[in-house]
């Protein structure tokens, strides 16, 4: 297995790590953890790939990167606000429960 | 040759060592250094603060132990390892011993990148300062353990207001730091430090002898206070308020780390200060050269540490909304134009016009800011009384 | 294999396990901040120095304090009242094992992946500065766009309004109140 297999199976492993507690966890801030260690995941992958690339364009990895950091992290502030919201209204951060359609 | 000491000491220590050993080696010695000068720096400065704040509030300070009460700092160390260690029966045990360790480490590995004279950088790092805040934002999450693991009402209460005052200091901290990182072109503090080189007739060139370098170097100075949660921005540590704040369940010599951890900061970003701003370890006048480079970079921390010291023992306590406005309507929209300054400054061509132009731009939203925020409240008069 | 490379690899998994795992939610935000730190430990061993440090500085210093704050101002830290997985959680962890199947078995079999040489140059501050500034200099503008919109939006999410202030007050007079609800 060369290096860039390794890193290629730590972020798919990450990935699917961080969509199984999205998929099962109760809590909405939980599920917020599990998007954000997917999104880590899909960072590491670009990263990896930069690295071992014969291509010579320097920074196009990185740069990529530092872009989804800032989409992630706006992200993060804007879910976790509505989770706060939520919270105010229904007393409750369980996403089983927030089922209603209806205010 | 008095200057280059240092590093002809470490050249020769790494020599002696096997070839492929030699970059771990050289690493450790760099390490073991900073081990031992700052935290002796610490010492030194409790015993400075405690005297100075002494001196300010018209007392002596601790005169018993040694001359002039030098020997304190080991006294209280002692007392600190000697203590017994508490933990709560409620407190969650992890990480109730993580946290000062949280804080201390990055306050150590934040000191790594400073220079500290001619050839004297634990770590010449590419991306210099942006290391240094990245490890200075990890000291957040070390104060949120510490109030949350005690289980402490007043501990929880001390860490929430200790960590909203860092994370608002923290932009026009940043922001302050970035002027100085557009107009030296580079992220590395040691070309910062080899930017700000040379004399114009007599003036050093300093960043702060510039409008937006003074500005930013006051900027800087505020949110370092505020980082370091050192009054008047001390209300998460209130004593007559929250009893200890975040680490009011702390004893012994977790306590002492916490206090370690605290100062190291202190040192860092004055450090940092000194590194943007006051030249690092240059001399102010062309004819005091022959005084090594490490001795003026410590003099002007000194300088710095007592500038702390004596801010602290002058100014009253900031109230959280008063912090908190403070920060976000003035700091903030200043560091802005500050940024928006130093371009103008750099793409003016050198003269008096350039001075007037940015002297203005700076002092003008400063004044205007200044009184557009003001509450206009009517004062008791002041009197004053001292102690016979 | 390098040593760093597994041992990063084992810090990093084992925090993602325990983020994924644990009931205690500010335990899983301490757990999660593990992992960013051993990403950030694995960008430094690709020569992505700018990105290392910048995941410190914004995932630990910015996002984890973030959950934080959410799990505390959402009453996270009291014991849950139910189960913290849901009832259907074994469909979850079954959908998971097959994407993670799935990539493993494109990773394996690719006739492409094992030819890739390592690169060596490590690109300067001033590379990726000037990257952002000529070619990259729309998506560099449209960020900051959009971190404006989400520091406006989440701002007015998470307010509360006067309205509802005076409803919640008038009718929970025997809640007792939390000590870290309004001033921070």
């Amino acid at each position: 297995m060369t290096p860039l297999q390794g890193y290629l199976l730590l972020s798919a492993l990450l990935f699917a790590i961080g969509l199984a507690g999205a998929l099962t966890r109760r809590n909405a801030i939980i599920v917020l953890i599990g998007i954000e260690l997917m999104l880590n995941a899909a960072n590491l992958n670009f990263i990896a790939f930069w690295r071992y690339n014969p291509n010579p364009e320097a920074s196009t990895g990185p740069l990529f990167v530092l872009f989804s950091l800032g989409v992630a992290a706006s992200e993060a502030a804007v879910g976790l606000a509505l989770v706060i919201a939520v919270y105010r209204h229904y007393r409750t951060t369980s996403v089983d429960k927030m089922d209603t359609l209806k205010g | 040759m008095l200057e280059q000491i240092f590093v002809s000491a470490k050249h020769w220590l790494v020599d002696l060592a096997p070839s492929q050993w030699q970059p771990i080696f050289s690493a450790l010695i760099s390490v073991v250094a900073l081990l031992l000068v700052f935290p002796s720096l610490f010492a030194l400065t409790t015993v400075l603060e405690r005297k100075g704040l002494g001196r300010i509030q018209n007392r002596y300070g601790p005169n018993r132990v040694g001359p002039w009460g030098l020997l304190q700092p080991a006294a209280d160390g002692l007392k600190a390892l000697t203590k017994e260690d508490l933990i709560p029966r409620a407190a969650d045990h992890w990480m109730h011993l993580l946290a000062p360790l949280v804080l201390v480490v990055p306050a150590f590995l934040a000191l790594a990148v400073l220079p500290m004279g001619r050839n004297l950088v634990a770590v010449d790092l590419d991306a210099g300062v942006l290391f240094f805040f990245a490890v200075g934002a990890a000291t957040e999450l070390s104060v949120f353990m510490a109030g949350w693991s005690s289980r402490n009402k007043y501990s929880l209460l001390g860490a929430m207001r200790a960590i909203a005052q860092m994370i608002s200091y923290e932009v026009p901290l940043i922001l302050s730091a970035a002027t100085v990182i557009m107009v030296a072109s580079s992220l590395s503090t040691v070309q910062i430090v080899e930017a700000q080189a040379g004399y114009a007739g007599w003036l050093p060139q300093w960043y702060v002898l510039t409008p937006w370098g003074f500005a930013g170097f006051i900027l800087f100075l505020i949110a370092a206070t505020a980082e370091s949660n050192r009054s008047p921005f001390d209300l998460p540590e209130g004593e007559s308020e929250l009893i200890a704040g975040y680490y009011t369940e702390y004893s012994g010599f977790k306590f002492a780390l916490f206090f370690l951890g605290e100062y190291l900061g202190m040192f860092a970003t004055s450090g940092l200060a000194i590194t943007l701003f006051l030249g690092g370890w240059h001399a102010p006048l062309p004819f005091l050269e022959w005084i090594p480079s490490y001795a003026w970079f410590f003099g002007k921390m000194l300088g710095l540490i007592c500038l702390f010291i004596w801010v602290r023992g002058t100014l009253p306590r900031l109230r959280m909304d008063q912090l908190m406005n403070f920060a976000w309507k003035f700091m903030l929209p200043m560091a802005l134009l500050n940024i928006l300054v130093a371009g103008i400054w750099r793409l003016m061509p050198p003269g008096w016009s350039r001075w007037l132009v940015c002297g203005i731009a700076v002092i003008g939203p400063y004044v205007f800011l200044g009184r557009a925020l003001i509450e206009h409240k009517s004062y008791a008069r002041r009197s004053y009384r001292y102690a016979e | 294999m390098t040593l760093s490379f597994l041992f990063l690899s084992i810090l990093i998994i084992s925090g993602a396990i325990t983020a994924m795992t644990l009931r205690n939610l500010v335990h899983c935000a301490l757990a999660l901040t593990l992992t960013f730190a051993g990403l950030a430990g694995i960008y430094l061993e690709l020569n992505a120095q700018f990105i290392g440090f910048a995941q410190i500085l914004i995932y630990i210093g910015a996002v984890a304090i973030l959950l934080v704050f959410a799990i505390l101002l959402t009453r996270g830290s009291e014991p849950p009242t139910q189960s913290a997985f849901s009832g259907s959680w074994v469909w979850g962890v079954a959908v998971a094992v097959v994407v993670f199947g799935v990539i493993a078995s494109v990773i394996f079999s690719s006739r492409v992946l094992p030819g890739m040489a390592p690169q060596i140059s490590r690109p300067s501050v001033r590379q990726i500065g000037d990257a952002l500034m000529t070619r990259f200099v729309l998506p560099l503008e449209v960020l900051g766009l959009l971190l404006t919109a989400a520091l406006i939006g989440g701002v007015i999410i998470a307010l509360r309004d006067k309205t509802e202030l005076e409803t919640s007050q008038s009718s929970d007079i025997t809640t007792q109140p939390s000590s870290h609800s309004q001033r921070p």
